[in-house]
């Protein structure tokens, strides 16, 4: 078997993959790259202005005609030749220096922005002043590590965005979410909260709000700083505040139902606009093994967990024990949690109790125990809830979640793991998403009738690792938790099987043992 | 405990064994000698072409066969000795079993040509043929240019994978469009000029007379029966399958092109049965031919089979026929009967619609005495299974399949509707066209 996988990669020469074009497009980006190196390294550009802008342009004007270069001149549909051949993105030599690359330019930016140039209390120095013209324009003030990351990040998502409709330009589901996710980046994620900061003064202050990313993706949206913020900003502080907390107990159960969580993880969200973009190439190399599902399904839920005591935590630190002063106090607050947290788990068991597996309900269970122990022990001994500092919980999950998971290994690692590890693995959002798309939603991707040839190409290019032939063969529904609703199964598939639907939930699971185009009665006799 | 020996471990060996391991306890050995696990044979192209690595077009992980009690043995099957109910291994050693399921599938039909033997002349239908292709045109310095014999679905696979490599490639027709033994003329000529638009070299009524060799054993080029000679290093044999039965050349079991079988997959044999490419019918089931190498039907011959030999006698049955296919960008899909002009049948009447692009057609057969819908083919556009699969069963009118078709549409979300234009093109066209 490996033999004949060495065989294939080694001694199969594909063509040149790139044609000349595409050599002086590569350039063209890496000279705009190398302006950002060489500001990185503190070569001081005489007009800032001028280099970003020079520098911006040749990297988006690079990838675009990078990617007309490689896809204009060829028929409309799937592009995979050669996927497994080249080395960038079949882990070889150019995905380990990107990942490393990506990797380094994070720890920078998380830990050490000072090497990126960012001087508190001064002028920046560096890659950060190279941006602070850009940041002056757009919100008066000096820029910072994360106005060069948000700057950045969507140039990647338009410039990749781009590429990655033209590759897919015969197929519009493909096109229109990726506008979409341009769309939000472009606005909700960067320039909105740019321009609500010029609207600060010393009177009226909102906190950096973008309004797309909900919490408990947006961790830190109920911390104190900020709810005093939201508060002290008068409406429209308070309507920012409600809208927020609307978002995730009204908007997004509605919008789930109807579209599965598709609506977010595809449409909407930054991270899930990153990796659909710019993490594209590397979709194919997620972890397929039954083995990498299971893994998947503890983690994600633990981070899940996680973020909810902490974020429990740290509202209960600053909230009041003097109901007549506020009505929302400490124990009024706790009691609230525990009361959601039980109607959510007691609902769950009563109704779809056979739709969970074994290790779901064990966890469930587990889980809920300990939450509400923990409530109940702070509650009747007042001590220090869940044991741990709030302050020390939101550190621990700002390092190890925020950062190290979903910047580290959730992007660093893209050419490594695939595009979607953070997603898949990590982001609490999605496993709320996914529960409510599991247990309660329209979507589901039906399979079509006996025509499945088990190739393998729907499940190769999920991202999120679903075996997606395992359902198709069986002709089987594909209602997944983990399912952001990409579409890409159902491009790829060579026999038109795979389709992403609404519908009703009667019958949105069901499995044949005998596939479409045999015998009536046997299939009746079998499928029952 | 009943020890279930299969031959074979393609679709319809593996299919068979799954759903009797689903319905009993029954010891059951899985034997190839072609590769260690089941794969996809339908996706061989793919790794060729770099979309997947060979792991990927294995449909179940390695632990799959342990976990439910499936023996594999890598072996070749030289005899089978039905009176000991034994087979021999071409290495030595030796298996007995209660009941023989043979599913050998397939191998390279040929016609008996001339340098048929030499190095770059090979079929695409195993593992084998796979690393041999590998190995013949690993890419376009070792290998510029390459002639594929016969224009079928073997034929336009191995004509995209060499083009992914930028190997020049010639493709010879027998018939005046490609694959027009089996579409409508219509679409033949649409699929046709959609492969001369990737770059292929495709001639039509051209036939092959013989292969030359080089002296050193290797192809150089090859003889059309019109006198041409083309240079080239690799040639394609796909000129269809025939059955893998040489093994069974000195045994009691009865063969004719295939396996022959009853209605209940059984050959004459007591206890010895045949599914998928290699099995014949002793009589052919409506109008499916006796012997039928398809994936699907592989599958539904290995699903009744293993209710039989759980003691649940089952009658081979297939529903409505269907089929699906890709060339190049197109996606080709059938459901029920249509025919090509050489086939068509006295009362088939059809109507042909074709998208401007040229990249999208469907034809829909139908009865025109009754006006019975009879089948569709469709390309480009993806129509749902079982929507026709229904209206086959309930013998529906043409005009009703032409009204409600968009109820079969599957293709995907926001994708442009072509209904309205098909059915005005149904109405409007002259009675009787």
């Amino acid at each position: 078997m490996s033999t004949v996988q060495r065989n294939m990669s080694l001694t199969g020469e594909p063509p040149k993959t790139i044609n000349t074009q595409q050599k002086l497009a590569s350039a063209i980006g890496l000279i705009g790259l190398t302006v950002l190196f060489l500001a990185l390294v503190n070569v001081n550009f005489p007009n800032k202005s001028f280099w970003l802008t020079a520098s911006l342009v040749m990297i988006g004007v690079g990838t675009i005609w990078f990617s007309t270069a490689a896809y204009l001149n060829k028929h409309e549909g799937i592009k995979n030749d050669g996927v497994y051949f080249k080395s960038l993105s079949s882990k070889g030599f150019w995905a380990w220096v990107l990942g490393i690359a990506l990797t380094l330019f994070y720890v920078l930016l998380y830990w050490f922005p000072q090497y990126l140039g960012l001087v508190k209390d001064g002028d920046n120095k560096g890659l950060v002043a190279l941006f602070d013209p850009l940041s002056k324009m757009l919100n008066g003030g000096p820029a910072s590590q994360w106005f060069v990351y948000g700057t950045l990040y969507t140039l990647a998502i338009l410039a990749f965005g781009i590429k990655f409709i033209l590759k897919y330009r015969h197929n519009k589901y493909e096109k229109l979410r990726t506008y979409s996710v341009m769309f939000f980046q472009l606005a909700f994620a960067f320039l909105i909260p740019e321009f609500m900061q010029r609207l600060n003064s010393d009177s009226f202050s909102l906190p950096y709000y973008d309004l797309k990313n909900i919490w408990p993706l947006n961790y830190y949206n109920f911390e104190q700083y900020r709810v005093d913020q939201f508060i002290s900003a008068g409406d429209i502080g308070l309507a920012l505040l409600i809208f927020g907390i609307v978002s995730i107990f009204v908007i997004t159960p509605i919008l789930t139902y109807k579209y599965g969580k598709r609506w977010y993880c595809s449409w909407v969200c930054g991270c899930g606009g990153l990796a659909e973009t710019a993490g594209d190439p590397f979709r194919h190399l997620s972890d397929k093994r039954q083995i990498a599902w299971k893994v998947e399904r503890w983690v994600i839920h633990s981070v899940l967990v996680f973020v909810v005591l902490m974020t429990t935590a740290v509202v209960h630190s600053y909230l009041g024990d003097d109901s007549s002063k506020y009505w929302l106090t400490k124990d009024a607050f706790l009691i609230s949690v525990a009361i959601i947290l039980t109607v959510v788990f007691v609902g769950t068991f009563i109704f779809k109790r056979e739709e969970l597996q074994k290790d779901a309900r064990y966890g469930a269970i587990g889980y809920f125990v300990i939450i509400i122990s923990l409530i109940g022990f702070h509650y009747f001994s007042g001590k220090t809830l869940f044991l741990f500092e709030a302050e020390t919980l939101r550190q621990t999950y700002g390092f190890l979640i925020g950062a190290v998971f979903s910047g580290v290994i959730g992007v660093g690692f893209y050419p490594i793991f695939g595009s979607r590890v953070w997603c898949r693995f990590g982001c609490p959002m999605a496993a709320i998403l996914g529960f409510q798309q599991r247990l309660f939603s329209r979507f589901r991707i039906t399979t079509n009738g006996g025509q499945c040839i088990s190739c393998g190409n729907c499940s190769t290019y999920c991202e999120m690792g679903i075996d997606v032939r395992a359902y198709a063969q069986k002709g089987e529904n594909i209602v997944r938790s983990s399912c952001v609703g990409c579409g890409i199964c159902s491009a790829v598939c060579p026999r038109g099987v795979l389709k992403l639907e609404n519908g009703p939930l009667e019958k949105r699971i069901d499995s044949n043992e005998i596939l479409l185009g045999n015998d009536v009665d046997l299939m009746n006799y079998v499928n029952k | 405990m009943e020890h279930i020996v299969i031959i074979g471990n393609g679709i319809a060996g593996v299919t068979a064994a799954r759903h009797i391991r689903k319905l009993s306890n029954k010891k059951i050995t899985i034997i190839s000698a072609e590769a260690d696990h089941f794969f996809s044979r339908t996706a061989l192209m793919y790794v060729y072409m770099g979309h997947m690595r060979w792991r990927d077009i294995e449909p179940y992980e390695s632990w799959f066969w342990e976990k439910n009690r499936l023996e594999l043995k890598k072996a070749y099957v030289e005899t089978v000795d039905t009176n000991n109910k034994t087979l021999h291994f071409k290495d030595g050693g030796s298996i007995t079993y209660d009941k023989l399921i043979i599913a050998s599938g397939s191998v390279t039909n040929t016609f008996g040509w001339e340098g048929l033997e030499l190095n770059g002349v090979q079929g695409l239908v195993t593992k084998q043929d796979l690393e041999n292709l590998e190995k013949n045109a690993p890419n376009n310095k070792e290998c510029p240019r390459a002639v594929i014999v016969g224009g079928g679905l073997i034929g336009v696979e191995m004509a995209e994978m060499l083009r992914t490599r930028k190997i020049e490639v010639t493709l010879l027709v027998r018939e005046a469009a490609f694959w027009a033994g089996t579409l409508p003329k219509p679409e033949a000529e649409m699929i046709s000029k959609h492969i001369i638009s990737h770059g292929v070299d495709l001639r039509h009524n051209t036939e092959l007379n013989k292969i030359l060799g080089d002296g050193k054993g290797n192809v150089r080029a090859i003889i059309t029966k019109d006198g041409e000679e083309i240079p080239c290093c690799v040639v394609g044999i796909t000129t269809g399958v025939k059955p893998q039965i040489s093994f069974l050349k000195n045994s009691k079991i009865e063969t004719d092109r295939g396996i022959l079988v009853n209605r209940y997959l059984k050959t004459n044999i007591e206890g010895v049965y045949a599914i998928g490419d290699c099995a014949q019918q002793r009589e052919p089931i409506g109008n499916r031919p006796p012997v039928e190498a398809v994936w699907y039907t592989g599958r539904m011959m290995g699903e009744a089979l293993a209710q039989t030999i759980c003691e649940k006698p089952f009658e081979y049955n297939p529903g409505n026929w269907f089929n699906s296919a890709k060339f190049f960008d197109i996606e080709y899909q059938t459901y029920g009967w249509v025919f090509s002009e050489n086939k068509r049948k006295d009362y088939e009447a059809q109507f042909h619609w074709k998208c401007a692009s040229d990249l999208r057609c469907v034809t829909i057969s139908y009865n025109k005495n009754s006006n019975e819908f009879l089948g569709i083919n469709t390309f480009g556009i993806r129509m749902k299974h079982e929507v026709f699969d229904k209206w086959l069963n309930e013998k529906r009118r043409v005009d009703y399949i032409i009204q409600n078709l968009k109820k079969a549409n599957f293709d995907p979300e926001f994708y442009k509707n072509y209904e309205t234009e098909i059915q005005s093109k149904f109405f409007n066209q002259p009675v009787n066209a």
